[in-house]
């Protein structure tokens, strides 16, 4: 009788366990997280430093497991306490999708992204900015984001993108890259005056169907991937993958992208950084664009 | 006791490698020489549900392109004597590891076209490359949301007016949802399927070519109503004939 009972139990556990392994789309587990933390895809390199991911093991449960959750899906006990659309939901490290890149949309971030993003945090999110953790502890969790995820065992990060040496800003520059903002119809979701009141704005929606605002120019927000003019050119040409954003690599060209950079600047709110686009801005008396003119 | 859950242990393993052994066998055989095809209708059957019209307004050039033809969702397209269109047909077991291998090397595209998708399913194989393009006047953004763990990872793409097609291709079978932010009502699909394929056209029929002789079991996928499963035989220059009936929701 005892006999019987453990021999089907042990059945029912096999079963179980090639069920799991089938399934393996669905949930990823802590036991194959285990494999991936002792695979070459969880260490990192960012400039001479050297990430391993089995040093982040503490920093992370003591900084990130919160909101990252156990198995760095997102699930950490405080992720319920973030609705949408005030807040997203914290990075789902599984999925492995994320918006600060340097590398073309639909493909991994470079170690050096994901450095940048915990260097920097999320302006109005709840990621803080972890600059004052170590830049060796940093190295170490961003090779502990990567044993989340399959994706790093079979992928590689995709090629940065080049960017050109800025050039100078001039007032043609400004109007070509207003030119380039209603030429991609920007203003479809940021506004005719990058007020995030564009005709599509209302219904943007993240990948997870949770509604998500557009980028407010005028308001004094600083970009969640950076608020270096380089910061902006490779946030519409990568795109913020997980978002509406798109990629525009295909659609503007370098030269016209930093166009695209200089009347951008100009509709932020006056500051140290684009003091020169704002003059220019005035000088030249430029409109809003005319979101009523025929497509060129 | 040990002994006994030993014994246990090893029956059951022999059991798995034994279906292994067999189902491998059975995949080898199915690869027999000549070709047929699988054709057959699929139908709704029960009222065709409402499809909801669609108001454009928030984009002039969307709303007057459909002026004289209003837009409605695509989600169930019931044609001539309640034929489904838009259903996807492919061989879900049996076919053998070349043919399921095998990719078609049309390159198939998807227009976005007065504020729609066309074709609304865009069937393919796994690999096979496929053209979305743009006719419209409008900024489009193509937002294709696959599930990342399958291998298929999604991406993001504006395509302005006049803008050069995007050439792309994907990893792994999966029925991938495929949409538009700038247009919320944008909703179409990429069906990437292993081995011959087939959509159904407005009358609900449908002609899978190209098919080994073998058995097989063809699934049909409407996107709303879900999938139903047919066992078939095909003979080298037969046609098998399936046809299947959704039930109305």
């Amino acid at each position: 009788m005892h006999t019987n009972l453990l021999k089907w139990s042990l059945l029912l556990s096999v079963v179980v366990v090639l069920c799991l392994s089938g399934a393996s789309h669905a949930q990823l587990t802590t036991y194959q997280q285990q494999q991936w933390l002792h695979s070459p895809a969880a260490s990192s390199h960012v400039g001479n430093l050297s990430g391993d991911a089995r040093a982040a093991a503490l920093p992370y449960r003591r900084y990130c497991v919160g909101c990252h959750g156990e198995l760095g899906d997102g699930n950490g006990e405080n992720a319920v306490w973030m609705p949408p659309p005030m807040f997203q939901k914290p990075r789902d490290f599984q999925l492995a999708i994320f918006k600060c890149r340097s590398t073309p949309t639909g493909t991994l971030p470079t170690d050096q992204d994901l450095f940048d993003a915990i260097t920097r945090g999320f302006d109005r999110t709840n990621m803080p900015s972890w600059n004052p953790l170590t830049k060796q502890e940093r190295a170490d969790l961003v090779a502990w984001i990567k044993h989340f995820s399959p994706r790093w065992q079979t992928e590689k990060p995709g090629t940065p993108i080049q960017i050109p040496p800025e050039p100078e800003i001039t007032p043609e520059r400004v109007k070509a890259g207003q030119d380039v903002f209603a030429k991609m119809q920007c203003w479809k979701c940021h506004g005719a005056q990058g007020m995030a009141n564009g005709p599509s704005a209302s219904t943007l929606t993240d990948d997870l169907s949770q509604p998500i605002a557009a980028f407010n120019f005028t308001d004094g927000s600083r970009p969640k991937c950076g608020d270096t003019d380089r910061d902006i050119y490779r946030i519409f040409m990568t795109g913020l993958d997980g978002t509406p954003m798109p990629s525009f690599a295909d659609n503007i060209k370098p030269e016209e992208a930093w166009d695209l950079v200089f009347y951008l600047r100009s509709l932020q709110p006056h500051n140290s950084f684009n003091a020169k686009e704002k003059q220019i801005a005035k000088q030249l008396g430029l409109k809003p664009v005319d979101t009523n003119a025929p497509a060129q | 006791m040990k002994y006994e859950r030993n014994r246990g242990l090893a029956a059951i393993l022999a059991t798995v490698v034994l279906f292994g052994v067999g189902a491998f066998i059975i995949n080898q055989k199915a690869s027999a020489a000549g070709e047929g095809k699988i054709a057959g209708t699929v139908k709704l059957d029960g009222t065709a549900p409402h499809m909801r019209g669609i108001d454009m307004s928030k984009d002039p050039y969307c709303s007057k392109a459909h002026a004289s033809d209003p837009a409605h969702s695509e989600n169930v397209l019931v044609g001539n004597g309640g034929g489904l269109e838009n259903v996807v047909l492919y061989i879900s077991e049996g076919l053998s590891a070349d043919a399921a291998n095998m990719k078609s090397t049309q390159v198939p595209v998807f227009d976005q076209k007065n504020c729609m998708y066309t074709p609304h399913v865009l069937p393919m194989n796994v690999g096979q490359e496929f053209k979305v393009q743009t006719s419209d006047q409008t900024a489009h953004n193509i937002h294709p949301e696959p599930n990342p763990l399958t291998g298929n990872i999604p991406w993001n793409q504006s395509q302005p007016p006049g803008a050069p097609p995007v050439v792309k291709s994907w990893k792994a079978p999966e029925m991938i949802h495929v949409k538009c932010n700038i247009h919320p009502w944008m909703s179409g699909w990429f069906a990437v399927v292993k081995g011959p394929y087939a959509t159904t056209d407005d009358s609900g029929a449908y002609t899978i070519q190209n098919v080994p002789a073998g058995s097989y079991t063809v699934t049909a996928w409407q996107e709303q109503l879900g999938i139903q499963t047919q066992k078939v035989t095909v003979t080298a220059g037969g046609a098998a004939k399936a046809d299947f009936t959704f039930k109305a929701k």
